[in-house]
């Protein structure tokens, strides 16, 4: 079954996610075996976002726990970062993946979005990102930097 | 104590603004004055122009905040005196290219100034005297600050206490928090 999909990349997707739980970015960078439409992902933007509250909350601990941060299954790995302003960064790779490593991709996808996006002044804020082209080649830069993948 | 944490500030504006890109700073005030002049032609009062100003900032602010925060590496602030450093050291270092310094903090009462002695935004301008008592030539600022603290949970006002245009020596700004904006922290997350 895992031979259908095609993971050349060790960076499966990526997910930018505003404080709302809204979808407003996403990118795939393998071939999913199944293709979800662009409602799914909304979707699961949302149910995301919501888990990573209960999260937090089902914390057992005093003081305030973040979400999720990491989550494993037996063919990927998620990672979640999210912002002051609440806004989450979000990338599934493949397992195994050096955490010091995918943290510091999110932390540079994070000034990626400030920088591209943020400062594009026809963006309208939360809104699904459009029209941001040099947030994107920038983007694919930092990942084939990272990750020596062409795109 | 708390001079170990302004060396640590000072050092996260260091390495903040080496990191950053530089611009002639004379095209930035240039820019800003042929804003103020032109805004003052299209609004009838001068109170529409401050008006017109602090919420061009406050957009800016909403923006800005977050490359604050990407570039800097800092996290939520502990306090509003923490908050009130961090703007003055690092948040003006960063984007005024002069760090500023902290008056009259007030923790009970929420409150704190803000004080430049260097303002790129004013080098070279001078008030004539039909704007000297109205306009508030730095009103950006404070929209600016509304606006970066509105995305991280608090609702503060901002006014122009003290500004060289107007005699003073000092550009000074009052901050005011009136209230954090707990049902908007996101979750997981913590003041």
């Amino acid at each position: 079954k895992m031979s259908e999909g095609n993971f050349t990349s060790p960076l499966y997707s990526i997910f930018i996610i505003n404080k709302s739980g809204g979808l407003i970015f996403h990118k795939d960078l393998v071939q999913r075996k199944v293709r979800l439409t662009s409602n799914s992902y909304l979707q699961i933007a949302g149910v995301f976002h919501g888990m990573y509250a209960i999260t937090s909350q089902l914390a057992p601990t005093k003081e305030v726990s973040s979400g999720i941060k990491t989550l494993e299954a037996d063919c990927m790995k998620l990672y979640c970062f999210q912002s002051v302003t609440g806004t989450k960064f979000i990338v599934t790779t493949e397992p195994n993946r050096n955490d010091v490593e995918i943290n510091e991709f999110l932390s540079q996808l994070y000034s990626l979005y400030a920088n591209y996006v943020l400062k594009n002044p026809f963006y309208d804020l939360e809104q699904p990102i459009h029209n941001c082209d040099k947030f994107q080649i920038n983007l694919n830069s930092l990942i084939e930097n990272m990750f020596s993948v062409s795109l | 104590g708390m001079s170990r944490y302004n060396t640590n500030l000072q050092q996260v504006a260091n390495n903040t603004w080496n990191k950053i890109d530089k611009i002639n700073t004379e095209l930035f005030t240039l820019t800003y004055g042929a804003i103020v002049v032109q805004l003052l032609k299209d609004f009838d009062s001068v109170d529409d122009v401050n008006n017109q100003l602090e919420k061009m900032g406050y957009n800016i602010g909403l923006r800005l905040i977050d490359e604050f925060l990407a570039r800097s590496g800092l996290g939520r602030c502990r306090d509003l005196r923490e908050t009130a450093e961090v703007i003055a050291k690092v948040g003006f270092k960063m984007f005024l290219g002069f760090a500023g310094t902290v008056l009259k903090m007030n923790a009970k009462k929420g409150s704190f100034h803000l004080v430049l002695e260097d303002n790129p935004l004013i080098d070279f301008v001078e008030l004539p005297a039909q704007y000297k008592d109205t306009l508030i030539y730095n009103n950006i600022l404070c929209g600016v600050i509304r606006g970066a603290l509105e995305m991280v949970q608090m609702k503060v006002k901002c006014t122009v206490k003290k500004c060289p245009l107007k005699g003073h020596d000092v550009t000074q700004i009052k901050v005011v928090l009136i209230e954090h904006l707990t049902s908007e922290i996101p979750v997981g997350d913590e003041f």
